[in-house]
């Protein structure tokens, strides 16, 4: 699939996701109604599903990129610079709860990380060249990116990498033991599951101020938990992270308020091991 | 010598609409008691444990072996210094030889705005703007994190937290309107001007 067919696809899946949350909440208020009620629901309902139909073209034509966007020099597993994309949510805002809120999610991937997205941009827009790396090739050597939009680089195209990462590893059918080799690989290195989590929580209440906490490959190809300040990520040291837990007090404020801790433990239930299983096997090719 | 939480100096509700009671709540009883209370913690027994906390800032910055002991020193100082900055019915212009200096200094009260702004909405992550006295000349900085002008030999007259945890509840990403209000309506000039005579 071309990458302009790919972003295409994307921004319909978008717009399919807010409205069918959005269809999912209104049935649920309506839940509690009677009979009577439903008949006006159904009479809603389609209306809704009207507009669906009717609204998708209209924003397909308005966040269709570019054609130059169709030959953007980016791998599968690397994210274009040309320009970077907002990748949609892989699930509904409200997915996540009660772990993580429905405010909070739409909050932070539209406003938080579309800021990022469009701040890398705006950085980007006179360094054409430059476009034709990936995010990731920037960060890995950022002494190569012009200092005067270098911190810019570094603070946005790491706040785009780290939180497309983020919204991938977590799913509402997350949670419980981890599976396949990364289960094997987190007993072998931490001596079991629930000794690894001990330690990847107190790493990321021990990141004073904003910052990720990371499970990384590090350059001995060995498993490592570490942390980063603000939107630095694992990339800029030689390591892949495999996974990482936003610690921003905007990924939990609403939720959880000065509790950073009980956000951490509440986590887990949110994590897609199918997919950390994934970013674990990328890591060792 | 033990660090006392001080009350917030005026009543939770005083800066609303700007800034709500529940941040208050939070901000005060929540995160400074935390930052004093793990301050104190780490001091007690140390051979810093006899200096006041300005002191144990300035003695400690930079060391990487206690800035666990700093970063609670200080956001425990700044935090007390951040709270004298507000008050109900803030805002406005200053007066008097304030006014003069920030004219002299910056060009223009507006200009002033200008730059303590940008340092508030540029400081990414955690931190915190300042306006501080360096030498005789009135200046704009920010600090990361914890940070805070006294290790750098300058004179601290006003602050503002831009940690997400002082505006989110009120303003969530809006960083930029939370600093447009602090200016407008929270500041409270009596207390820079206070600064700026005692300096």
């Amino acid at each position: 699939m071309s990458e302009r067919t790919r972003n295409y696809n994307y921004s319909r899946k978008t717009l399919t996701n807010n409205w069918e949350y959005r269809l999912k909440s209104l049935l649920r208020r309506c839940g509690s109604t009677r009979f009577a009620g439903s008949l006006v629901l159904v009479g809603l309902c389609s209306f809704l599903a009207l507009l669906i139909f009717a609204y998708q073209p209209m924003a397909q034509t308005r966040e269709q990129p570019s054609p130059s966007v169709a030959q953007a020099a980016t791998t599968d597993s690397e994210l274009s610079a040309s320009p970077a994309v907002l990748p949609p949510l892989p699930y509904a805002y409200d997915a996540l709860e009660p772990y993580i809120d429905a405010e909070t999610m739409e909050l932070h991937h539209d406003r938080h990380h579309a800021t990022y997205v469009e701040n890398f941009n705006e950085a980007l827009a006179n360094y054409p060249d430059l476009q034709n790396q990936t995010v990731e090739a920037m960060l890995r050597d950022l002494d190569n990116v012009p200092e005067d939009i270098r911190e810019k680089v570094r603070n946005n195209g790491g706040g785009h990498v780290n939180h497309t990462m983020f919204w991938e590893i977590m799913s509402p059918d997350g949670g419980g033991e981890p599976t396949g080799a990364i289960a094997e690989a987190i007993n072998q290195s931490f001596g079991s599951f629930a000794q690894f989590q001990e330690e990847f929580e107190q790493a990321g209440k021990d990141r004073f101020g904003s910052g990720w906490v990371w499970l990384v490959s590090n350059d001995a190809n060995e498993l490592e938990i570490t942390t980063t300040p603000n939107q630095d990520t694992p990339i800029m040291d030689g390591q892949y992270p495999i996974m990482g837990n936003d610690v921003w007090e905007h990924a939990y404020y609403l939720n959880y308020r000065n509790n950073r801790g009980e956000y951490l433990s509440n986590w887990w239930n949110v994590v897609n091991w199918d997919e950390v299983n994934r970013r674990f096997e990328q890591a060792q090719s | 010598m033990a660090y006392e939480l001080p009350p917030l100096p005026y009543d939770y509700t005083a800066l609303e609409p700007y800034i709500s009671k529940r941040t208050l709540e939070f901000h005060h009883d929540k995160h400074h008691a935390a930052y004093v209370n793990k301050y104190n913690d780490a001091v007690k027994g140390t051979e810093l444990d006899n200096k006041p906390i300005e002191e144990v800032i300035k003695a400690i910055a930079g060391d990487s072996s206690k800035s666990g002991l700093f970063n609670n020193a200080a956001q425990a100082w700044n935090h007390t210094f951040y709270w004298q900055c507000m008050k109900s019915n803030g805002g406005g212009t200053p007066t008097g030889e304030l006014a003069k200096k920030i004219e002299a200094d910056f060009g223009s009260f507006e200009k002033f705005v200008e730059e303590f702004k940008n340092a508030g909405a540029t400081q990414f992550g955690s931190g915190w703007a300042w306006l501080v006295l360096d030498g005789d000349t009135l200046k704009v900085t920010k600090t990361l994190n914890a940070d805070n002008p006294l290790t750098s030999g300058q004179t601290p007259l006003l602050t503002m937290d831009v940690w997400e945890h002082a505006y989110y509840l009120d303003y969530q990403n809006k960083r930029p309107e939370y600093i447009d209000t602090f200016i407008n309506k929270v500041v409270n000039w009596d207390f820079v001007a206070q600064n700026l005579g005692a300096a």
